[in-house]
């Protein structure tokens, strides 16, 4: 059962279907998570990713297609025969058993021998920074001190993967920051091929080696968080991962270059590279734009838009605009620094962007 | 001393007078009862010699004894009944819940006295089971053969105890227990016993202590079963036929006293420091399966089983009151309305007696319990609570205990007017009915107390409204819910109370219902009309306990079991 870098595993999932009752909450899901590898289910409530995990472990309706742990098909095995282990959200630490009874309880049952298990149970104690605990009950730890003894009586066993949803969801701010970090550390440690559920892309964005986008029980997008930003798939996983700037519009060919138009006539250059042709939607970020106060600035970008701001909110790092070009509102971000004039409500500016950062969306 | 700012002079005169009624109406008689058991009949010395004289006389230790034996063995038999229905509904999807829920009800609104009578009928040793069973078998089972009837009709009465409290503690864990276990390598019979029982142990052990409780200290159902040599009966019979200054019915009294205060205890201890409720958003409740056909006809087999025996003193009951002669035979040789004819015509008295009593102590309880409720959550006055938990501790005084309290504190003082010993005045029946319901009341309004946020209150404040003003205007109405629902509870409980009521009745012209079944039901020819009067009883009851639930649902109010479940005995 001992884990190291060749024993982590693969899953693999071929069509997977699932409903409850007559409600479809995942419809063929196909994904290949690679060993070692941490993995995050991204989407918002009621897209299906905490119930893709949990038939994963076993939990839920019995789902259609297959879901294979290593080489093992595993979807219609039950629970406590799958060897995987899971974090739940609510930590579902058993109020009745101190820590180390909780943490042990796992060994108990893969029938490891009394003093096998006293030894492992420190052992991951110690990891995990709650050895002086032990002996406490769960309703006397802090929200952080729990989060980590389900960790431990998680990994205790070594499973063959480590599926983790919503872990630091019942966290505050800080310790949610600090707790992504010790669960990526402890990952690495352990390389254990690990699923983590979440809504929050910051934290998806921060631990994960890939991401896998869920909306409405379907598949959107697998990619690296910076694959996922920069270049999503549609206007869902554009939306989900960070403010966007998304215009529909049509794009031409015109003059050795292409043209996206927007209905209200406002119209910008793409290049010269290939592009199909049709209804779409461009799709830019906020800092992609540069804002200039008066008519008809210009740094030398290819794209030029003017508007007048109507919106204006103060971020910290930076400020955000939001501009009226035509009948559209931009969203764009200008770094602050102190002493920075800043551009007030009401007045007219130019907008600069450069073609190369426009993406074209075809949905 | 502490001395009170103007505003608190209101609130504290109140407190002061409920005070001074608790301190009269219960700890004094209660005192009493502690302090004659302790001391010499002759002398007036404190003595243990009392005790001691207990203790060495056979009958009282084997009343000892049985009562004992009595309150464990009906645990024992209330949780044969009880677990298998909690588990039904908790753990399968199982269409038989709603019967289930209603099972649990139904045994509560008919004291258990009332049905005692009939039970003899259909189980006694030439009841109606057992004649059946000795032409079809050749044998008779001695179901309700002196203390094994006892038990019977207590268990059939009270599992719904047990049956409630394991039901909320099961319903409390969460399906994330469950499957983590599984998830760790546990399932089957090693996940029940690791991780489901010892996290619904808390919830079982209250409500079986509090059976427990109910059973010892229940006067009614052994003297209707004519099973005197318990204590409770004891305790009732020497006060009766010695008189009150026979000093065994005190020591009876400081016994059940005891026990009733360690079973309170065990429950508390049980349910201390173990929120186990572990309820997350989305959760609830243990994770249910489907059951296969076999399955299902099994649970609906153990559940018709149980309902039929559940009823069956609601059935004697019925036949009894519409029987001519029902004797050593299966049913009555014929049936007529002769005996509710003879009812109304003879017991009109008895149940406006009733209602005027369980009226007054029903609304006596719901004004205190307002009061106190107001005093300890929104005021900081000083011992407030002590209030509530003097109180509350009338849950712990047996009906028996408190009327040999009255009797003997009260029977040399007479009322002024009327010229009379206010033991024997029918208002007393109305306190000792007060007293006895105001822990069921009070919880009840506390519960919708709490349910108020503070801001509301601040916010009529915040618009020049006073504390009384406050009060009237926003804390009442908005607790009306809790009050009225009190109110019924109180009302319905007290209309078939018969433990105090039994030692308090001084002439036939002041008895209520209650007192009138169990009279009725010691002669053989009464028996027809006095099952007429407890059919009225469970009317009474049951209307009232369904009109309590109906307006739970519609004002929305959050309650506790212990309110809904509170029934007479």
């Amino acid at each position: 059962m001992e884990n190291n870098m060749n024993d982590a595993v693969n899953i693999t999932i071929n069509n997977l279907s699932l409903a409850f009752g007559k409600t479809e909450v995942l419809k063929g899901v196909n994904l290949e998570i690679e060993p070692g590898e941490l993995f995050s289910f991204l989407g918002p409530s009621g897209s299906g990713k905490s119930t893709l995990l949990r038939a994963i472990a076993g939990f839920g309706p019995r789902p259609q297609g297959s879901i294979f742990i290593g080489k093992e098909e595993v979807s219609q095995k039950p629970p406590w025969k799958r060897n995987v282990g899971m974090v739940f959200q609510s930590y579902a630490l058993w109020p009745h058993m101190t820590v180390r009874k909780n943490v042990a309880f796992g060994l108990e049952e893969h029938h490891v021998s009394a003093g096998k298990i006293h030894e492992r149970v420190d052992e991951v104690l110690e990891m995990v920074d709650l050895l002086s605990l032990a002996d406490r009950r769960p309703s006397q730890l802090s929200g952080g001190q729990q989060q980590r003894v389900a960790l431990a009586r998680t990994i205790v066993v070594k499973p063959r993967v480590l599926l983790l949803d919503e872990p630091l969801s019942n966290l505050d701010a800080n310790l949610r920051v600090q707790m992504r970090r010790d669960i990526l550390e402890l990952q690495r440690k352990l390389q254990i091929t690990t699923i983590f559920v979440t809504h929050d892309q910051e934290e998806a964005n921060t631990i994960s080696d890939r991401i896998a986008v869920l909306n409405h029980g379907i598949i959107q997008q697998v990619g690296s968080p910076l694959k996922l930003y920069d270049e999503p798939s549609n206007r869902f996983v554009a939306n989900f991962l960070g403010s966007v700037n998304l215009i529909d519009g049509t794009v031409q060919h015109e003059n050795n270059g292409y043209l996206f138009k927007v209905p209200d006539g406002t119209s910008f250059p793409l290049g010269n590279n290939e592009i199909k042709q049709g209804d779409c939607t461009a799709m830019f970020r906020p800092q992609n734009l540069q804002i200039i106060r008066g008519k008809d600035e210009s740094t030398g970008a290819n794209i030029q838009l003017s508007g007048r701001v109507e919106h204006r909110e103060f971020l910290g790092s930076r400020i955000r605009y939001s501009v009226i070009v035509g009948e559209q509102i931009l969203l764009v971000d200008d770094t602050h620094e102190a002493n920075c004039t800043t551009i007030e409500v009401g007045e007219t500016v130019s907008l600069q962007l450069e073609s190369d950062l426009v993406r074209i969306l075809h949905n | 001393m502490r001395s009170l700012s103007r505003h608190q002079i209101g609130p504290a005169s109140v407190a002061l007078l409920l005070g001074a009624f608790l301190f009269v109406f219960l700890i004094i008689p209660v005192a009493k009862v502690i302090f004659v058991a302790f001391q010499d009949p002759n002398t007036g010395a404190l003595t243990l010699i009392n005790f001691s004289d207990f203790f060495l006389t056979s009958l009282f230790q084997e009343s000892f004894v049985n009562s004992l034996y009595v309150a464990v063995m009906s645990v024992v038999f209330a949780s044969v009944i009880a677990l298998p229905l909690a588990y039904f509904t908790t753990r399968f999807n199982f269409s038989g819940t709603l019967l289930i829920q209603t099972l649990g009800v139904i045994p509560l609104i008919m004291p258990p006295f009332v049905g005692a009578v009939a039970m003899l009928l259909l189980f006694g040793e030439n009841g109606s089971i057992n004649l059946l069973f000795d032409e079809w078998f050749g044998f008779t089972i001695p179901f309700m053969e002196g203390l094994n009837g006892v038990i019977m009709v207590e268990s059939i009465h009270y599992f719904p105890f047990i049956l409630i409290n394991l039901s909320a503690a099961l319903n409390n864990i969460d399906r994330s227990m469950e499957e983590s276990a599984q998830n760790l390598g546990a399932n089957g019979i090693r996940l029940f016993r690791r991780i489901v029982f010892p996290l619904a142990m808390p919830g079982y052990v209250a409500g079986a202590s509090l059976v427990f409780l109910k059973v010892f200290d229940d006067l009614g159902t052994p003297l209707l079963l004519n099973v005197n040599k318990m204590l409770a009966p004891q305790a009732y019979l020497r006060i009766t036929s010695i008189g009150i200054s026979d000093p065994m019915g005190y020591v009876i009294s400081v016994i059940l006293v005891v026990f009733s205060l360690l079973s309170l205890w065990t429950s508390f201890l049980a349910l201390r420091g173990k929120d186990y409720s572990t309820v997350q958003k989305g959760g609830g409740g243990l994770m249910k399966r489907d059951l296969n056909p076999l399955e299902k006809a099994g649970c609906y087999a153990v559940v018709i089983l149980i309902l039929l025996m559940v009823l069956s003193p609601h059935f004697g009951l019925a036949i009894l009151s519409f029987g001519t002669v029902w004797s050593y035979s299966v049913l009555p040789d014929a049936y007529t309305f002769q005996h509710y004819l003879q009812m109304f015509s003879s017991s009109t008295q008895l149940i406006s007696n009733t209602l005027l009593y369980a009226g007054l102590a029903a609304t006596i309880d719901v004004v205190l319990g307002t009061v106190i409720a107001y005093l300890v959550w929104r005021t900081n006055l000083f011992g407030r609570k002590w209030l509530d938990f003097v109180a509350m501790g009338a849950v712990a005084i047996p009906g028996v205990v408190l009327g040999i309290g009255y009797l003997r504190t009260f029977h040399e003082f007479n009322v002024p007017i009327i010229d009379k010993p206010l033991a024997s005045w029918w208002v007393i029946i109305v306190v000792a009915l007060a007293i006895r319901r105001l822990p069921y009341a009070l919880r009840a309004c506390v519960a919708a107390m709490q349910q108020i946020s503070i801001a509301l209150e601040e916010a009529a404040e915040n618009l020049g409204a006073n504390k009384r003003r406050t009060v009237f205007r926003i804390v009442v109405p908005l607790m009306s819910g809790g009050i009225v629902a009190g109110f019924i509870t109180s009302f319905a409980t007290a209309s078939v109370e018969l433990s105090a009521t039994l030692m308090l009745v001084s002439t036939e012209s002041d008895a209520p219902l209650a007192y009138g079944i169990y009279e009725f039901m010691q002669s053989a020819s009464g028996r027809g009309p006095g099952a007429a009067l407890g059919i009225v009883a469970v009317v009474i009851v049951g209307a009232a306990t369904y009109a309590s639930h109906r307006f739970i649902k519609s004002k929305n109010v959050e309650f506790t079991t212990e309110v809904t479940v509170a029934t007479g005995e």
